[in-house]
């Protein structure tokens, strides 16, 4: 029950990214394309699709989050961090170099899958292989962690 | 670049779809609805047992415009102009970076913001920028 309810919960957010039309990469792209303002061909939908999402997400999380748990789940898993790192900066700085050099993010891609797209297949394929890249990298012990003595002694 | 129309009214539409959607799974698994950590926690190390979950989320997305194309008999028209290599690239780009900054446009520009996260905020303003910068190079320093 729970496996087929997240089918559903996926399925209206790829319906919602169609009908928004950001699974097309090509409006993506006219809205980062701020080079355009000037001859009025901006195409300023996906700030549209952001306000909308956001505007229900603001009330619904609000409410939701008021529950004692989920349904399906013991507790609610949000994130509480709240420092900025490096890697809060450098993370979305190469994501955005991504997302505006072909116009897929990774939603749109998956869904652009469902419309029988090679080239969301080479994107998304490649995006996994970044995906495992990056938590493999992220998960190599530090040097800090390799320079502790495993032996308590030793110090 | 192909030229497309502004569609305010579909964008919202679809957007408050996006958003539901969002708090649907959190109201169901008490999750982020972040595509990028959901894509990148179906492949190891598993630090949990909610892979059928995920795997079916990842499903409905896919099977989105399946079901459109079932019910309207068609399909919108979608243009990707990159070619291969620049797919490959992006590809890699997009993946890497939406790993090692916790998040995508799902997770950090919807719900990030929703939750008023200062983290999400900061990665959404990045992003949106290195984006902009990007496809200004790419169309028209040309």
């Amino acid at each position: 029950m729970a496996i087929l309810i997240q089918f559903a919960i996926g399925l209206v957010f790829g319906l919602g990214l169609i009908i928004s039309g950001m699974s097309n990469p090509a409006k993506v792209l006219n809205f980062l394309d701020i080079g355009r303002i000037p001859a009025g061909t901006w195409d300023a939908s996906l700030a549209f699709v952001m306000a909308g999402a956001v505007a229900i997400a603001f009330i619904g999380f609000s409410r939701v989050l008021k529950l004692p748990r989920p349904f399906f789940a013991e507790r609610f898993y949000v994130p509480t961090r709240k420092d900025i790192d490096p890697r809060i900066i450098v993370g979305p700085a190469i994501f955005g170099i991504g997302w505006g050099l072909a116009g897929f993010c990774p939603g749109p891609a998956l869904t652009a899958l469902g419309f029988g797209s090679a080239s969301a297949f080479i994107f998304v394929a490649a995006m996994c292989a970044g995906m495992v890249l990056a938590r493999f990298i992220a998960n190599l012990p530090t040097s800090a962690r390799v320079a502790t003595p495993t032996d308590p002694l030793e110090t | 670049m192909t030229a497309t129309s502004f569609t305010p009214v579909a964008s919202l539409l679809g957007g408050a779809l996006i958003g539901l959607s969002a708090v649907l799974l959190m109201w169901a698994t008490g999750r982020i609805a972040g595509v990028s950590g959901i894509v990148a926690r179906l492949f190891p190390p598993y630090e949990d047992r909610a892979f059928a979950g995920r795997f079916a989320f990842v499903a409905g997305l896919v099977a989105a415009p399946i079901l459109v194309r079932i019910v309207t008999g068609g399909l919108q028209e979608q243009t990707i102009a990159a070619g291969t290599p620049v797919l490959i690239i992006a590809g890699l780009l997009a993946g890497f970076g939406a790993v090692w900054g916790n998040g995508c446009t799902s997770g950090h520009g919807v719900c990030g913001l929703s939750r008023l996260s200062v983290r999400s905020l900061v990665a959404t303003i990045t992003f949106m920028a290195t984006g902009v910068v990007t496809v200004f190079v790419m169309r028209h320093w040309s």
